[in-house]
This record gives structure tokens, sequence and C-alpha cells, in this order.
């Protein structure tokens, strides 16, 4: 599904550069369930980006899904993300002025699906992570926890090739990451294929395989037994 | 394109400004400033426009007078300061030799500049009026209306020296009862009995006239105050296609030329062109449009220039946002026209809102004024004007929306999601 080679990436600030990816290899099949580890600043969310068309790297190949991801203008790019890719970010980044049943509705939109589809598609997906009966409220009535399952229900929605969440429990309490973490596996027990950064150990253990980068280097690269959330809510 | 005509285009935008109040206000408010003194101001200024006209509409255009002074240059051996006096003989000389003329009229006038006026009787009642006298072809320059009922004097008048006279308003008030009616009545002028033919209904705007002037016959005029030959002013219309200017001098080097005076004597025959003084009114009302254009442009201007400024700011507040559409999928493009469209439709919804309002107003003032002598009437503006204002408001909207779209679509959505 995925497949990247000797990624390289950085970042100029003036006269200096930061070489924040230093030769990355690695490659996800379809219906992995990842989990990319690593201390604060060692190039976690760069990577992510990268897999996520958001940014783009220096050297490297990267293959999503047999299509080779390179020299891409803005606009195929963002037809890519909306067929291909669902996001998850840490603060949620829901739209504050659109219900949870419009903001999940929102890839759709993007997809020029009708009116009537969209609603129903998306509470079809509000419906799966729990919130049907919140689909007309604001974010900003809903929980952390409740957010950030809108918020997978709008990745979700556009029925992505890759979900791919960046630390998508870093700003919730434990009972409640463990909530997310059990969508996400639900999520990925139906095949889909799903990247989740993080920093914490609990969290990487719930997923199947987990990928260590420490100074833009993969170090570590190891299958894990799963740990079901489930059990801890 | 494609975008424009999509109603969930159209939901979209809805949403970002109903969802925006703050914002969608302050956008549209400049804007409807602008197209409201537009309209505003166009308005009242067509208004004052048709006002002058109607003040106007009872004389003729294209209507002189002409009269004598004193000489002020020695000729032909007569010296300077020579009283000069226009004469009956006058009239044929100038119709033949100016053809340009269509109506030319003498009178004569009592009590009108500083002289005595005629004093007038009927039994116990009295007044003092002016005492015109005038031909019957004095309707055809400056009309007058003559009460149901009553008549001008007319040809026979003149011929016959009747003894018969058209009152003002204000006269039959002083000197007739309340029920009475005047016609066929009579009143003395200076001791002589004349029978009442009409009343006339005073215009203003129409010379030096009032609502208490008395028109007879000249011929009768002439017998009564004894001035043979002799006459006052010379009233005169061109045809509507002459120059009124030149035909105005041409009256007076016509008279020169029959009175000997010297053919660059300024001060010899006084003359006015009501023409003139109509241009130079409608030449201020005119002024009052075009500067009425200038600043309800600019005003737009200014407010379709807030417009750009507040979407830029918004575009900056929404960086997040726009980052999120584009993660999800929202082409540039989509992002661009998103913007561009807010703007057009913030514009236009400003400014029909503002044109609307704008007209209110002007039908509100229309309706204060009405009935009063304050020269304004049906203050419309004009359609093609309007439509104008829309078509550039539309092509400024889309403009201005330009920039801010195009700072929307220039931050990489990896550093918009970063944005906080
Ligand atoms: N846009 C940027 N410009 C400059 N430096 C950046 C930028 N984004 C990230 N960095 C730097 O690159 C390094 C890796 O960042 P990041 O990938 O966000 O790390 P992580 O997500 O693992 O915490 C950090 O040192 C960070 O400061
Ligand atoms: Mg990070």
């Amino acid at each position: 599904m995925i497949e990247i080679k000797d990624l390289h990436k950085s970042y100029k600030m003036g006269s200096n550069s930061l070489h924040v990816l230093k030769g990355i290899n690695f490659s996800v099949d379809k219906g992995e369930l990842v989990a990319i580890m690593g201390s604060s600043g060692s190039g976690k969310s760069t990577l992510l980006n990268i897999l996520g068309m958001l940014d783009v790297a220096d050297t490297g190949d990267y293959t999503l899904d047999g299509v080779p991801i390179k020299d891409m203008n803005e606009t195929k790019a963002a037809q890519y993300r909306n067929k291909f890719l669902g996001f998850v970010f840490q603060s949620f980044n829901l739209i504050n002025y659109k219900s949870a049943m419009e903001n999940v509705a929102l890839p759709l939109y993007y997809q020029r699906m009708p009116r009537k589809e969209r609603q129903e598609k998306a509470l079809k997906y509000l419906d799966q992570v729990g919130l049907k009966e919140w689909a007309t409220h604001l974010p900003s009535e809903l929980s952390g926890g409740q957010k950030q399952r809108v918020a997978i229900a709008r990745a979700m929605a556009a029925e992505p090739k890759v979900l791919l969440a960046d630390e998508p429990t870093g700003a919730l309490d434990s009972t409640t990451s463990y909530e997310v973490m059990d969508l996400i596996q639900k999520i990925n027990d139906e095949g889909n294929t799903i990247l989740v950064v993080t920093h914490e150990e609990d969290i990487a253990h719930m997923c199947k395989r987990i990928v260590h980068l420490k100074d833009g280097v993969i170090v570590e690269d190891k299958k894990v037994k799963q740990v079901r959330a489930s059990a801890y809510v | 394109m494609r975008q424009l005509f999509d109603s969930n285009t159209w939901q979209e935008i809805f949403q970002s400004i109903s969802k925006n109040k703050v914002r969608t206000f302050l956008t549209m408010i400049g804007v409807f400033v602008g197209i409201y003194i537009y309209v505003g101001l166009s308005g009242a200024s067509k208004g004052l426009d048709n006002g002058f006209e109607r003040q106007f509409e009872t004389v003729a255009m294209n209507t002189m007078f002409a009269w004598a002074q004193s000489t002020s240059m020695p000729y032909d051996g007569f010296k300077t300061g020579r009283q000069l006096q226009l004469k009956v003989g006058d009239i044929d000389v100038l119709q033949n030799r100016i053809p340009e003329i269509e109506y030319i009229t003498p009178r004569n006038a009592k009590g009108v500049f500083g002289d005595t006026p005629g004093v007038v009787v009927r039994g116990t009642k009295s007044g003092n009026y002016a005492v015109y006298g005038d031909f019957p072809v004095f309707t055809r320059i400056a009309t007058k209306k003559i009460y149901d009922g009553g008549r001008f004097i007319n040809d026979e008048d003149i011929e016959q020296t009747r003894k018969v006279c058209v009152i003002g308003e204000r006269t039959q008030k002083e000197l007739f009862d309340k029920e009475e009616d005047p016609i066929g009545g009579y009143i003395r002028i200076d001791n002589i009995y004349f029978q009442v033919i009409g009343v006339h209904k005073f215009t203003p705007g129409g010379g030096f006239e009032s609502d208490s002037d008395i028109f007879i016959p000249f011929t009768t005029y002439r017998k009564l105050y004894n001035t043979g030959d002799n006459i006052g002013w010379l009233t005169m219309a061109a045809y509507d296609d002459a120059d009124v200017i030149q035909v105005e001098k041409d009256v007076k080097s016509v008279l020169k030329s029959i009175h000997r005076v010297h053919p660059d004597d300024e001060r010899a025959f006084g003359s006015f062109n009501l023409g003139e003084i109509f241009n130079r009114i409608m030449g201020f009302s005119n002024g009052l449009t075009f500067l009425s254009l200038i600043v309800g442009i600019a005003t737009i201007l200014a407010g379709i220039i807030g417009i750009g400024n507040i979407l830029l700011i918004s575009v900056k507040e929404r960086t997040k946002e726009l980052g999120v559409r584009r993660a999800l999928g929202a082409t540039p493009s989509e992002v661009r026209n998103q913007i561009i469209i807010e703007s057009l439709f913030l514009t236009l919804l400003a400014g029909i809102i503002g044109i609307i309002i704008g007209a209110l107003t002007l039908k509100g003032i229309d309706m204060a004024t009405q009935g009063t002598d304050f020269p304004y009437a049906n203050p419309t503006v004009p359609i093609p004007l309007v439509l104008g204002a829309l078509g550039l408001m539309i092509i400024l909207g889309t403009l201005i929306g330009l920039i801010p779209a195009q700072r929307a679509v220039s931050i990489r959505p990896i550093d918009a999601l970063r944005e906080e």
C-alpha cells in the first residue's frame, strides 16, 4: 500500500538547514495498523505529512497504492488526498461553525457528492463512531473524545485507502484515549490501513507494528502483539 | 464557472457568511453606504433637475426680452446719453431681418419697474396693480393658464380696442367675493370701466410677473395711457433650432441700426435671455449629477476596498480552516473561487440593499416635498446608472476578492494547518 525508499527531508531556516529525515525506507501493506514512535522532534510528523501529501520530500521515492507520488501539482495532490487519504490531527481541526454532521460531510462535498447523499453518508459514519445523536451539535458542544471521534468519522467518510493519525490521543486523558484507540482498532479490523504517530508506549502497543524513529532514521521496526483497547474501557 | 452554478458552493457560502455574522456585516457596510450615497445623491440631483424643469415649463426656453436704455457712445451726429425709445415699427423690421424669430410681441406695462401702478376700483374695494398691454400672441411665448370659463385677450379685442381685462388670482380675491364669478364683472382701471374676461393662474419662475397682474389689450392700453407708438419692451421667442444667443445679438444690432446707435454701443439696448439662464441652472444640476457620480463611485470603491480588506483579514483568521479544507481535498481553485464568490456575493448583496433603501429614501423625500415650492420632483435614479453601478460592483468585487483568494492559496496546506 505504501512504499518509501531513501526519503530525505530538511528544513531550511535562513542559512541553516535542519536535516530531519535522513533516508527512510519502509513499506506498509494493506490492512496494517502501524505506530510511528519517537521522541519529540524526531521527525514523526514530518514523515506523516509527506505520506499524507501535505508536504513533499527533498529526495526519495514514494509510492501510494502503486501510484508514484512525485512532482504533483497542488490540484492533483488535493484530489489524491481527497480520494486516498484520511487525516486525524492531535487538535481535531474540526470547523467550528459547522455541525458534527457537516464536518463529516465536508470531504464528500469536495467529491461533489449531492447534499442529500452526503448527509446520509455522514450520518452513517457518525453512527459508527457512536455520535449519531450529536449530529447537529457544534464542535464547541462536544467533549475532546467526541471531537476526535467526529474527526475520525470525517476521515473515514471519504473511504480512504490509508488513515493517517498524528498523535490522535495527544490531547486526551487516558480513558478517552483508549476509547479512541478502540475505535481505531475496530476500523482496522474492517481491513483499513492505518498509521498512528504517537510517543506513548501504551498507545503504540495497541497497534500491530511499531516503527521507531530516532535522529532521522528508523532504528527499530517490529511486529507486536496487539493490546486490545476494549480491555480498558 | 462550474462552481458558480453549483448549489453545493452556495450552501458552503451561505453557511460561511451566515455563521460569521459580524464579519459579514462589517464586510457589507462599506459597499452599502457607498451605493446608498450614490443612489441618494444622483436621485436627489435628478429630482432637482426635474424640479427646475417644472419651474420653467410655462416659459419657452428660447425666450428673450429686449428693451431700450440710453446711448453710451456718440454716433451719427448724436451726443452720448441719448434716451432711446422702442417703437411699434421696430417689430416688422426685426421680423423681416431676423428669420430665426418665431414670435415677437411688444409689451407695455405700468407699475412693474417702480412707476405708479394702475388704480383699480370695484365698488368699495380697491387696489393698486400692475397693468400690462398685451397681444394674444404673448401666450405663444409664455403660457398663461386661464381658469375655467375665462379666456385671454384675442384678436378682436385688439382690433376693436375693447375694454376687457384678464386679472390675477390675487386681484380676484381682493376685489371679488368668494362665491362671486368674476367673469363678466366690471372693474375700473384708472377710472375706465373694464369687463373681466378671465383669471390667470400664476406660475412661478416666469420672470417678473405676479399673481396680481392685470392684462389688457395692447391697443386699449395705448389709448388709455396715451403711449402712441412707444413700447415698453419686446418679448420674443426664437425657433427651437435657433441659436438663441446669436438671435439675441442680432436683435440688438438691428435695433442699433434702426435707432442710429453706434454698433459697438453695448449699453444702448438691454436684453435678457431665458435660455441662457436656464442653461446655467441646468448646468448647476448637471454638475450636481456629475458630482454625485464621482462621490458615489468613490464611496463604492472605498466600500469594495473595505470588503477586500476584511476578506483579507478573514482569510488570515481562517487560515487553519482553509488548511483543513485543503487536507480534506479542496483544490486551490476551489478555495480561490469560494473566496471570490463570497466577495462577489457580499458586494452585490450590500449593493442591492443599498439601492433598495436608497430608492425608499428618495421616495420619502419626494413625498415630503410634494406640494411645496421646493424645486424637486420625481427623484428617480436612471436605470442605466444603477445597472452600471451593479456592473462596476461585480467587476470590482471579483477583482478585490482575487487578493485574499490568492493569499489563501499561496499558503501551503501544511503551513496552514500548523497555524494556531
Ligand atoms: N516547517 C518547519 N520549519 C522548520 N523546522 C521544522 C518545521 N517543521 C518541523 N521542523 C523541525 O523538524 C524537526 C522534526 O519535527 P516534527 O516532524 O514535527 O517532529 P515530531 O512530530 O516527531 O515531534 C523538529 O526539530 C522541528 O522543530
Ligand atoms: Mg509531531
